[in-house]
């Protein structure tokens, strides 16, 4: 399908006029072939040239060997949605090379190893021009000894940045700085690396006099600015949020949330006297375990969480269903991958909002978070534990692969001011001034949030027993239906109160305009772009709303109440949001239009331009519903 | 509103001054709870009253103890001892990781899970291993009657080879030795015991509490209902004859200076951190509770001899507990104040920079 954005860039590409600061660039590497750093350092010179940078890893469940492709989208505009269309690939794996020059776009530019034979008569794409280079020839300047095989690998990765630098108008003072910053100190590899940079850099000088026209030059538009993962983000949260017990097990694409936990733990939760930790961290056998360890802790009183995907919240589903009705204070975040537990782990999807919504056996519901950011992982994170605490129940924080393992460009996170908020806890006084009328599940203020106390509190009313449903207020066992309905409704009532207290949404509006977009998480970056475009180049005019939360907050039900047409985009093949917001807004239901991308790869503006557009055109023809699946380029 | 009388409910501090108290001035009714709701006969109503009687000898504050279970009719006892104490009634076998969150929360509480072959030995086999390999300071009771009871009567994983069922059908599956499994693991403190011997039971309680380490206690526990008849390998007669006790044992707790009922003859005794010692004595044979390899063979040796082994098995109070292991101060996370969790603005700002 021809796309409008390709439409628009091509043409400036192709006719050989320079565009600066707006392209998208992959590189196509094998994986565990250390392409890493010298992708990392090709984005951050960039991002250190002033100009807003995103990156995107697409990498293989494998170690070693199967291919992998790093995108990285410049855009001064800022935006930083995958793009669909490549404008300059660097070609350095033979196995996916043919299938690679393929994809690109017509007035694409290719790197490619010149013993790959590409631009050949019979091989060559006439619309794509080649910048053919002899790596393995040049590598073997730097790294000539036998020995030197595998260092020859590493480092032939640094050659093409350097060559792309030359031939992008990269300042190669800007890379050296990066391949230092990325390789911390160890001055034995950064000369080496840096020797390689500049090895391409001349290659391309002196054999390409014609530069690519897609051109970095600097501007001023990441100054102040950090480059960070939402999982590390997530984990930092964790650690300023006040965190105590973290229980995990390890799942791509959740492992670095806990492990950067970890590291930070290392260095900021160490008692400098004692060298005690004043943090406790499992890694459990399972996730049947490690939410059974989080459940402790917080019945416990202590503010603890895991992270996981799919799969894991999969397995977590029955003591998640006992924590919704003992009501216990837990935090999970659940970065989320495309299913099923073999599937596509490695690939990013926003498929887990139905099971985390109602998770478990039994009538249950559960707050959800979609931070859409790094700083937003950070910040919900700790809005998560006070969350958790406040409403005493289970708060998932719906992150996602491409938030939570790409690099992000943010601004620093700021630091939080003000207290935890620890909900309802009555100590050993607190207990002495009610005594006997204490009833753990009693719902003494009108909010469905009942009082709990701590085990070891010192007073011999304050025990009690915990147990699932068949409770009664006092947590006596009970199995009386009465019983059992006045507590679920409570619950009820509980989840009425999460509606006020969980993130608002954010709201974009324009004058005029009577339709709207509403995306979460991740899908904020193509549905914005969208916005913008489908406004500069169709002259359509959409109102914008971001979800943060689940239940859905008046301030979004009122929003969707003021349109008469409501976009919903997300990266789920079944329209999950769109199925809650239909049964929370039943009146609402003929205006849901679902856009949905579902194919593993982060969401792209050209997939919701596509769905607005269609679903206009298929109004006009009598239709209802247009929805696109993301697979067709 | 009136619950089933077998809530713990609200304790009711007793009001009448009690004539005996313990070390710490409670009287035993500070550690009951309510009514049982099991069969009549059934050997986990005993252990319910050892572990009263236990953490009433050793003079611990009921609320500093906190119980857990999972799923089965062993799972329902903690609600009948201990009314002050906090209970978590888990799901299936997989009490372990409560437990464990709970208690590396708070490591100041006395943990006690009480489990059945069902919970331990099948579904929750994985969460019972890796308790014993972390060494989670808890004391871990597992009811064993070889049957699911509360879904009537099927063989469990414990359930001897060749054993019958009350229908007749005939266990055809190799039994789980959850003593020798736990040896294997590392277990720091594993004790096999019959709720007929009470004597035992209770000394091997007192110790268990005393141990900072997960103490396994596979206690014998018949089913009078569903595994109580000719065939089966752990009725009461059964049980009781072949019951083979490996030696007597004393416990001394470190807040006493002698015991009264110390073995006769010599004894091997085994020191605790705490200043609390064990002494054994062997019955019939030198049995040497330290000796990690000579423990297993002996256990193997007993199930050709069809001998139900009884006492503390193997013990090696040495070994760090999970408190220990993970680094953490021993204090309770739970109440830090936010000045000790939430470090500086000059922390954040040093990570920020290194981001740039």
């Amino acid at each position: 399908m021809s796309s409008v954005l390709t439409e628009t860039t091509s043409r400036a590409g192709a006719s050989g006029e320079a565009v600066v600061n707006d392209f998208s660039l992959q590189v196509a590497t094998a994986n565990g072939s250390g392409s890493q750093t010298a992708n990392s350092v090709l984005m951050r010179s960039i991002f250190r040239m002033g100009v807003p940078v995103s990156g995107k890893n697409l990498f293989p469940s494998n170690i070693q060997g199967l291919p992998t492709w790093f995108t990285i989208r410049a855009s001064k505009h800022g935006y930083i949605a995958r793009k669909r269309d490549l404008d300059v690939l660097v070609c350095m794996n033979p196995e996916t090379a043919d299938d690679d020059v393929r994809e690109v776009r017509a007035g694409a530019h290719v790197v490619c190893e010149k013993k790959l034979g590409l631009e050949n008569p019979g091989k060559k794409r006439d619309d794509v021009t080649y910048y053919a280079v002899p790596f393995s020839e040049l590598v073997v300047k730097i790294a000539s000894a036998p020995e030197h095989a595998k260092l020859r690998k590493l480092i032939v990765n640094m050659i093409y940045v350097g060559v792309v630098a030359d031939l992008m108008g990269i300042d190669p003072v800007e890379v050296e700085k990066a391949i230092a910053k990325q390789l911390k100190g160890k001055q034995k590899a950064i000369d080496l690396n840096i020797n390689a940079m500049r090895l391409g850099l001349e290659f391309a000088a002196q054999n390409f006099p014609a530069k690519i026209p897609f051109r970095v030059e600097r501007m001023n538009a990441t100054q102040g600015k950090i480059m960070v993962e939402g999982n590390m983000a997530a984990a930092l949260g964790c650690v300023f949020g006040g965190a105590t017990v973290c229980a995990w097990y390890p799942i791509t694409p959740s492992s670095s949330l806990c492990e950067s936990f970890i590291d930070f733990c290392d260095d900021l939760r160490v008692d400098p006297v004692t060298k005690k930790k004043n943090v406790a961290i499992l890694q459990a056998e399972d996730e049947l375990a490690s939410i059974g360890m989080v459940l402790g802790a917080g019945w416990a009183g202590a503010r603890s969480f895991t992270s996981t995907s799919g799969p894991g919240i999969s397995l977590m589903s029955e003591y998640i269903g006992l924590g919704y009705y003992a009501e216990i204070p837990a935090v999970l975040f659940d970065v989320q991958r495309t299913g099923p537990s073999t599937g596509l782990p490695t690939r990013t999807m926003q498929g887990d909002i139905l099971l985390c919504y109602f998770n478990s056996q039994g009538d249950t519901k559960h707050p959800l978070l979609f931070p859409a950011s790094p700083e937003e992982c950070f910040t919900m994170a700790q809005e998560a534990f006070d969350l958790a605490e406040q409403l005493q129940t289970p708060i998932f924080v719906m992150s996602d692969l491409d938030l939570g393992m790409n690099n992000w460009m943010a601004d620093p996170f700021p630091y939080p001011t003000g207290p935890f908020h620890r909900g309802k806890v009555l100590d050993a006084a607190g207990i002495e001034k009610v005594k006997e009328t204490w009833g753990r599940y009693k719902d003494v203020d009108g909010d469905g949030i009942p009082y709990r106390t701590l085990p070891g509190t010192p007073n011999p009313y304050a025990a009690f027993f915990t147990r699932g449903s068949g409770h009664n207020d006092k947590a006596q066992y009970s199995e009386k239906p009465q019983d059992y309905v006045n507590n679920v409704n409570r619950l009820v009532k509980k989840f009425e109160t999460a509606r006020t207290m969980v993130p608002k949404p954010e709201i974009q509006d324009r004058p005029g305009a009577t339709a709207g977009l509403l995306a979460y998480g991740t899908s904020h970056y193509g549905t914005t772009e969208a916005r913008d475009k489908l406004a500069a180049t169709f002259g359509v005019s959409l109102d914008y709303c971001r979800l943060r939360s689940l239940p859905l907050h008046a301030e979004a039900a009122n929003w969707m109440r003021r349109h008469e047409r409501i976009y919903v985009v997300e990266q789920n093949r079944d329209g999950q949001l769109v199925t809650i917001l239909r049964d929370e807004l039943p009146e609402l239901a003929t205006r849901f239009v679902s856009v949905r991308q579902y194919n593993g790869l982060p969401l792209d503006a050209t997939t919701v331009i596509d769905g607005v557009r269609g679903d206009a055109s298929a109004s006009r023809t009598g239709g209802s519903d247009a929805q696109k699946g993301g697979l067709d380029a | 509103m009136s619950a089933s009388p077998n809530t713990p409910g609200l304790p009711a501090p007793s009001a009448a001054p009690a004539s005996r108290t313990n070390r710490i001035g409670l009287p035993k009714a500070s550690y009951e709870g309510g009514k049982s709701t099991l069969c009549l006969g059934c050997g986990h109503d005993v252990i319910t009253k050892q572990i009263i009687n236990a953490f009433y000898e050793m003079g611990i504050e009921p609320h500093k103890v906190a119980k857990f279970s999972g799923i089965g009719c062993s799972s329902k006892t903690p609600a009948y001892f201990l009314n002050r104490a906090w209970g978590f009634n888990g799901v299936h076998g997989r009490m372990p990781s409560i437990a464990t969150g709970a208690l590396v929360a708070d490591p100041t509480l006395h943990g006690i899970g009480i489990s059945g072959d069902g919970d331990t030995a099948s579904i929750g086999i994985g969460q019972f291993v890796h308790l014993v390999r972390r060494n989670l300071p808890l004391v871990y009771i597992i009811e064993d009657n070889g049957v699911y009871a509360l879904t009537k009567g099927q063989f469990s994983a414990t359930a001897d080879l060749g054993a019958k069922q009350k229908g007749g059908a005939v266990n055809e599956f190799i039994p789980i030795d959850c003593c020798s499994l736990a040896i294997e693991l590392g277990g720091t403190f594993v004790a096999r015991s019959f709720s007929g011997d009470m004597k035992q039971l209770q000394t091997i309680l007192q110790a268990a509490i005393a141990h900072n380490g997960t103490s396994v206690i596979d206690v014998i526990s018949p089913c009078v209902t569903f595994n109580d008849h000719e065939g089966s390998t752990k009725s009461y007669k059964y049980s009781k004859e072949h019951e083979t006790p490996v030696h007597e044992i004393g416990f001394v707790p470190f807040f006493e200076e002698t015991l009264a009922q110390i073995p006769v003859g010599d004894t091997k005794d085994v020191a605790f951190p705490d200043g609390s010692v064990l002494k054994f004595r062997g019955v019939g044979r030198d049995y040497d509770p330290t000796d990690k390899e000579k423990a297993l063979k002996t256990i193997h040796e007993s199930h050709g001899k069809k001998e139900i082994l009884t006492g503390i098995l193997y013990i090696d109070p040495s070994k760090p507990s999970l408190t220990e292991t993970l680094g953490s101060t021993g204090e309770p996370l739970t109440n830090l104040p936010l000045e000790k969790l939430r470090p500086g603005r000059e922390a954040l700002d040093e990570i920020m920079e290194s981001l740039r």
